[in-house]
């Protein structure tokens, strides 16, 4: 056995003649947790889907788990965890039923036990005859997370889990993924948010279906290799716009009351650096890239996937 | 990798208290179908009687009095008054206030008695000819049994001689021609057709709608557990609706139930099972509950009009007579014929069961060709 929760090569998906995932290769460490960043529209969702065999790719091939994802999709199934992007569990069953319902259908042998300790870990056992379509955006997603783990899965797949919920939960359900990571537990997780991509200990971005960067969280930096400056004083506005008409200048990023200036050109920014530092209004101090400029520089290279296929 | 009971029952679980829980619905399933019958079992008449009628008489004399009250006793005709002239009487079915207008002749009495053979004239408005066709084929009669009524003595040589030969027509299976007595099975047909349909069609897309069948998909659940589960409490449904049928059959409309329970039961399990089917196959055409209605009710017309239900069956030329053998509700309705009226047993009631288990086989394999386990 490989030490790869999933591995795939050349994946590739058409829907009505657009190529919507294309030769897409992926390694999933085992015990990652595999952060998996793109615009929206950019294939995200059904590259997820076809690692765990709910879609048929036109191309490429690969295993999850040790399983075939083409011909072994039910195999998957019993053992992965699949959160999907919107609540999809039952609006009108209660929070137990819901759990229930799931707990049937992997064929749980401890079932009340496993319902009962899921209930326990949510922290909703005195509601558990609530109907789950009452709950809040928050309770709702730690609902779907309790619903997918309740079969110990060794891999969870999380499509966009944190979409539409609240910084507190979002940060609890951060420590919960982290916790279950810990435990042994492959997590891959989509998502929009650069705080939530700075947890990751992999990360993929992905733009028009197609794979722009793979890596360990701390080597993305110098993947993309952005140099950048860090900039400091008074009336940061005026000097912002002044900075961003200057073509060595990519990317200038603002953090509170500092400046991130950014460029791939080293030699060209430092001597926009120098030149600006010349005039004594500023302190300017050359750092270490970091994962968020990376990932800005990334965003606003690949926008909008939708925007971008109109035509 | 095999079918699992266990899963199974999970969905049945939860489709029942899914049911529980949309009272609305569950409602629906049995209130309106108990209304419909009693609806339309007390509305629908194909034997209309007491047709408004108007009578110009150019002649008054015992004959036409006779002939006139042959038809007022027939329950037929119902007399409203006199009209003078053609133009009124056209006028008088023109405007619907009259389905007939009788016109007896000037000089009909001594014709009659001259053994001229002078012409009433029936003027009907045959717009709809089936409200008009029962009376019309009344009148011969009628007119006969008053002539003969009236002529009696030495006038009996005027009316008309007997024929050689008579015709007896023997009414079986409905001999007093109620139309309760026909269109109360065929109603269980079309209903059953209905909810079964509609109901399955809309419980199987809510969940595509709602994104549950995500969740489901992502499960290692088979989709026979899911097509089962999902179907089997709407044949309880069809049970429970069947059993309120034939009770007011029986109770409120009088309709006879002459044949062997066990061959309607094998019929109408058949039935539910072919309409279930056929729910579940709209389901998976259908974007959402809405176009999950609107295809079902699309299927509702087909049911009642070339089914034989409304309209006979052996009038339609041949290929709607094709059409129509495609139909579900075209053989549910020959079985509850002949098993209610006619005292038919499981032989007699095979063909329509071949055809509907050859029907149901057609929907059910393409229904599972379509619902795909995956989500491309």
């Amino acid at each position: 056995m490989t030490d790869l929760a999933i591995s795939v090569r050349g994946l590739t998906k058409v829907f009505n003649g657009r190529r919507v995932v294309d030769d897409f290769d992926m390694d999933v460490p085992k015990g990652a947790i595999y952060g998996f960043l793109g615009p929206n529209g950019s294939g995200k969702t059904t590259t997820i889907r076809m690692m765990c065999g709910l879609l048929t790719p036109e191309a490429g091939s690969g295993q999850c788990l040790g399983f075939d994802i083409r011909t072994q999709s039910q195999r998957i199934k019993e053992n992965v965890g699949y959160m999907t992007q919107r609540f999809s569990l039952y609006e009108d069953l209660t929070i137990r039923e819901n759990l229930d319902f799931i707990a049937r259908m992997y064929r749980l042998p401890d079932r009340p036990a496993r319902v009962a300790a899921a209930l326990a870990d949510l922290g909703l056992a005195d509601r558990a005859g609530q109907l789950a379509g009452t709950l809040s955006g928050g309770w709702k997603q730690r609902l779907a997370l309790a619903a997918c783990m309740i079969h110990a899965p060794r891999l969870l797949l999380l499509d966009e889990p944190t979409a539409g919920v609240d910084p507190k939960a979002r940060r609890d359900f951060w420590d919960e993924i982290r916790r279950l990571s810990a435990a042994g537990v492959t997590v891959l997780v989509s998502t929009h948010y650069m705080d939530e991509a700075v947890q990751c200990d992999f990360i993929a971005y992905i733009a028009y279906g197609r794979k722009l960067i793979a890596g360990p969280a701390t080597e993305i930096p110098d993947m993309i290799g952005l140099v950048t400056w860090r900039v400091e004083g008074p009336d940061i506005a005026a000097l912002e716009a002044e900075l961003r008409q200057r073509p060595e200048v990519e990317q200038v990023a603002r953090f509170g009351a500092v400046l991130h200036v950014s460029g791939t050109d080293a030699e060209a920014l430092d001597r926009v650096a120098g030149e600006f530092a010349a005039r004594g209004s500023h302190s300017w101090q050359r750092q270490k890239g970091g994962l968020e400029e990376a990932f800005i520089y990334l965003m606003a290279s690949a926008t909008d996937n939708f925007a971008g296929v109109a035509s | 990798m095999s079918f699992s009971f266990g899963r199974l029952q999970a969905v049945l679980i939860k489709e029942f208290v899914q049911m529980r829980r949309d009272r609305v619905t569950f409602a629906m399933m049995i209130a309106i179908p108990i209304m419909q019958l009693f609806l339309f079992g007390f509305a629908i008449n194909s034997d209309p009687k007491h047709l408004p009628t108007l009578v110009e008489m150019a002649d008054t004399g015992p004959v036409t009095r006779a002939v006139l009250m042959g038809m007022q006793t027939s329950d037929y005709f119902d007399f409203r008054g006199i009209v003078t002239s053609r133009a009124d009487g056209d006028l008088a079915l023109r405007d619907g206030s009259a389905s007939f207008v009788v016109v007896i002749p000037p000089g009909f009495e001594r014709d009659t008695l001259r053994g001229l053979s002078p012409e009433i004239l029936l003027s009907a408005d045959a717009s709809d000819p089936s409200v008009t066709g029962g009376a019309a084929a009344a009148l011969g009669g009628i007119v006969e049994r008053a002539m003969q009524d009236t002529l009696t003595g030495p006038l009996a040589a005027t009316a008309r001689p007997p024929p050689p030969f008579s015709v007896t027509m023997h009414r079986q299976f409905n001999p007093e021609q109620r139309t309760a007595t026909n269109i109360v099975p065929g109603l269980l047909g079309v209903i059953l057709s209905m909810t079964m349909v509609m109901i399955t069609a809309v419980a199987i897309v809510r969940e595509s709608e709602k994104g549950t069948m995500e969740t489901l998909i992502a499960t290692p659940v088979r989709p026979l557990e899911v097509m089962l589960g999902k179907i089997t409490p709407y044949i309880l449904v069809g049970y429970v609706q069947t059993g309120v049928f034939l009770l007011a059959a029986r109770l409120v409309f009088d309709v006879p139930f002459l044949g062997d329970p066990l061959a309607f039961f094998a019929g109408f399990n058949l039935y539910i099972i072919v309409n279930l089917a056929l729910g579940f196959l709209i389901s998976t055409v259908a974007r959402s509950q809405m176009q999950a209605m609107q295809l079902s009710f699309f299927t509702i017309l087909p049911s009642v009009l070339l089914s034989g239900f409304m309209f006979p069956f052996a009038g339609m030329p041949g290929w709607a007579q094709v059409l129509g053998a495609a139909i579900p509700a075209t053989h549910f309705l020959r079985v509850t014929r002949k098993v209610m009226l006619k005292g038919a047993g499981l032989s007699e009631i095979a063909p329509d069961m071949l055809a509907l288990g050859a029907i149901m086989l057609v929907i059910v394999a393409i229904a599972l060709r379509r619902y795909r386990q995956t989500l491309d």
